[in-house]
């Protein structure tokens, strides 16, 4: 008995959409500034050159605002929320990383129509159709869930729009669910693994038992394979049980119990949002931690606000940002600066993905010159050098991943921490590059451009 | 994995989470027995009754004033709505019944989560009943132990007003034939409002107990309503005894599939059910005749 009343659509104010409605029909109305576009770039092709004629362009967003997801769905919406005002304004922080960018994107301003997606992949893509019919938007992005930016990828292929995922932590995205519409910037399952594996071996030694906690969907799956066989090969490991629950459970009690049973010594959780919260404090609850060590491949944003900091302690986590690299990089010194003005705490990996996310498809568009989105997709393709809050990043042309660095964290004991929201160290930033599997491996074929 | 120690443990395990489905099976039960309404906002009354006892439980530091509010609250709420509600769709066909009680889960849960957010929010057990229990076979939560008691003290309050009251006795003769009752000149409609507000505290009641075990949030009654329409099904319905055997038995089921593999355990469950409608329709305990 699922409730599905619970959507939440943002709609823009009436005037603007009545604004866009308008540029619309006048774009239509002057067959000669089409014929231009045609000769420049292509037939239309998805909500192209609908979607750009008025003064603004829409950009569709479907996030968790409610269930599992809801907090970190709601981090990544300001990231989303700061970047669209920092496109719009031309901050410096967004041309520091997308130089071509003045206000705006080619001109047009920016507006975000937002839908909760509840990290469902239904509500998802209904809810991002209806902004591809009414809105025209010409980017959509969204997901927490990798089930979300999966389905995603396939709306964005067959209606050809596109698709820059949010938080997404499954190898298929960029995998064997790949697509030319489809981009990612943040770190995954095969990436987490090969940069938190070398730090887990070295902290806790070779040959030890291991017990998984996971989430019954293509992101857990993934991150699992990929830890496992990492620490399986390179330590000898051997994983004594894996828990598989489902997306959404609230008692971990049954798992806990097996795990409890299995004789392991480290514990690596890859449940994700409330479920990571609600599985590692009843872990707590029936003394699996601290009899185990606890480690988590793929970094869950607020995970050690709402465990608390005795809990974090000690723990090694990857994750693809954590606000005191502001010491380290100057960008990120500017977006923690920045995002802190704006909503009054310090971000959280969500919301750098979905802001570099933004930045990048800027980027992209503004080398085109155009959002004819074959050509956007060529530029994202040419592997241009940009500059992060992480360093200098690239896009991998033959899987649309970006090439990023997967940052290593560790819990900092509570009196050590500097204020209360300073939860973890960085102990490490491991370069991209050499983390990833082969373009091929993991079976992407990115499909058509038109 | 498959050891006696797991399994030993695993068995306890299904009894903590069987007493917990009993007790919220129990006020679903009772209530769709005397009135005749399957009360679809069972869920979120379970869902209120955490929330109500957490913002007491902020506001006093006291557990136990905290589990009274969560338990007196959604009481209260449900003596209203039977009254100002429910009580227009008892001549309704059951379609109408479904429909309000859905919409009426949908506003409170919409509600929460306008005044408390879609956040989580984590109850802390008692001081008393913090920590972990050496069972000897294993290492229990001292609160889910407790929990177990809290829920037979419960149920066993529930048995005697049931049983041991007249109140009980007309509940139990209107599940029977409530027509029969009507006739004998008893106020049925005074004793369907203490029903539902009576089934109406059952959830309440659970809702907290159980929100320092998985946290709160506003949709925390959902999932428990399901499990909640299978135990009622598996122990018939409108049979309090059938609640708390049905209670016990998904509660193991659950658990004892996890030790296997925890894929399967809501396929178990489900099977179990329908297993149940072929051999007995009316459930375990249940009795036919009965709506």
């Amino acid at each position: 008995m699922k409730h599905t009343g619970n959507k939440l659509p943002f709609n823009p104010n009436r005037r603007s959409l009545l604004g866009a409605g308008l540029g619309v029909a006048g774009g239509l109305a002057l067959p000669g500034y089409v014929a231009q576009a045609f000769a420049a770039d292509g037939p239309p092709i998805g909500t192209w050159p609908a979607g750009v004629q008025g003064k603004e362009v829409f950009i569709g967003v479907a996030v968790p605002r409610t269930g599992t997801y809801a907090e970190q769905g709601e981090d990544e919406l300001k990231g989303w929320q700061l970047a669209v005002d920092h496109i719009n304004g031309g901050h410096d922080l967004i041309r520091k990383i997308s130089p071509k960018t003045k206000k705006g994107v080619q001109g047009k301003e920016l507006k975000l129509v937002v839908a909760d997606s509840a990290a469902k992949p239904n509500d998802a893509v209904q809810a991002e159709q209806r902004f591809i019919t009414e809105n025209k938007v010409i980017l959509m992005t969204g997901s927490t869930s990798s089930a979300v930016a999966v389905a995603m990828n396939k709306l964005a292929q067959r209606e050809k729009v596109l698709y820059t995922a949010g938080i997404s932590g499954s190898n298929d995205t960029t995998g064997k669910d790949c697509v030319r519409y489809g981009f990612r910037q943040n770190f995954y399952g095969e990436t987490a693994a090969n940069a938190i594996g070398p730090v887990l071996l070295k902290a806790y030694g070779k040959n030890k038992k291991m017990a998984f906690m996971t989430p019954d969907y293509t992101y857990g799956h993934t991150v699992t394979k990929s830890t496992s066989e990492y620490l399986a090969q390179h330590g000898g490991w051997t994983m004594v049980t894996n828990q598989v629950s489902p997306l959404g459970a609230t008692d971990y009690s049954s798992y806990l119990t097996n795990i409890a049973n299995s004789g392991a010594e480290v514990l690596l959780n890859v449940n994700w949002g409330r479920d990571a919260v609600l599985s590692t404090q009843q872990a707590k609850q029936f003394g699996v931690i601290p009899k185990m060590k606890l480690a988590i491949p793929y970094q869950i944003p607020f995970l050690a606000k709402n465990i608390g900091a005795e809990l974090a302690e000690g723990v090694f986590a990857a994750t693809d940002f954590w606000w005191t690299l502001e010491d380290k990089y100057p960008l990120a010194k500017m977006f923690v600066d920045e995002f802190r003005k704006k909503y009054g705490y310090y971000p959280e990996w969500g919301a750098e993905n979905a802001y570099m996310s933004f930045a990048m498809w800027a980027d992209a568009v503004e080398h085109a010159g155009t959002f004819y989105p074959p050509e956007v997709i060529k530029s994202y393709e040419a592997g241009r050098k940009l500059q992060s809050m992480v360093g200098e990043v690239y896009i991998r042309k033959e899987d649309h991943q970006l090439v990023r660095p997967v940052v290593i964290v560790r819990g900092k004991a509570p009196k050590q921490m500097r204020n209360k929201e300073d939860f973890w160290e960085v102990t490490e930033v491991v370069a991209g590059g050499p983390l990833m599997q082969k373009p091929d491996a993991f079976g992407c074929k990115l499909g058509d451009y038109t | 994995m498959l050891s006696w120690a797991n399994f030993g443990s695993q068995l306890f395990n299904g009894l903590a989470l069987g007493a917990l489905l009993a007790l919220i099976a129990s006020g679903l039960t009772i209530i769709y027995g005397t009135l005749g309404v399957l009360n679809l906002a069972h869920g979120a009354m379970f869902m209120l009754g955490g929330y109500a006892g957490y913002a007491s439980y902020q506001a006093t530091g006291s557990f136990v004033v905290g589990l009274a509010a969560g338990t007196l609250a959604v009481g209260v709420l449900g003596v209203v709505l039977e009254r100002v509600i429910i009580r227009h769709f008892y001549h309704r066909p059951h379609e109408d019944q479904l429909l309000v009680t859905f919409g009426l889960a949908i506003v409170f849960v919409e509600a929460v989560r306008w005044f408390f957010s879609s956040d989580t929010k984590t109850v802390q057990a008692p001081q008393l009943l913090s920590g972990i229990t050496n069972l000897g076979f294993m290492s229990y939560p001292t609160y889910r132990l407790a929990v177990v008691g809290i829920c037979a003290v419960a149920l066993l309050a529930l048995f005697f007003v049931l049983y041991r009251t007249r109140l009980g006795m007309i509940v139990r003769a209107g599940i029977e034939d409530a027509e029969m009752v009507d006739s004998l000149g008893i106020n049925v409609d005074r004793v369907f409002m203490t029903v539902f507000g009576i089934g109406a505290m059952a959830a309440g009641f659970a809702g907290f107990v159980n929100s320092p075990i998985v946290s709160l949030a506003p949709d925390v009654g959902e999932q428990i309503l399901v499990q909640t329409f299978v135990v009622v099904v598996i122990g018939g319905v409108g049979s309090f005894p059938g609640a708390v055997l049905g209670g016990l038995i998904a509660g193991e089921i659950i658990s004892l599939t996890s030790m296997v593999n925890p894929g399967y355990a809501y396929v178990m469950l489900f099977a179990a059910m329908a297993l149940v409608l072929m051999l007995r329709p009316h459930g375990l305990l249940g009795a036919k005749g009965r709506e």
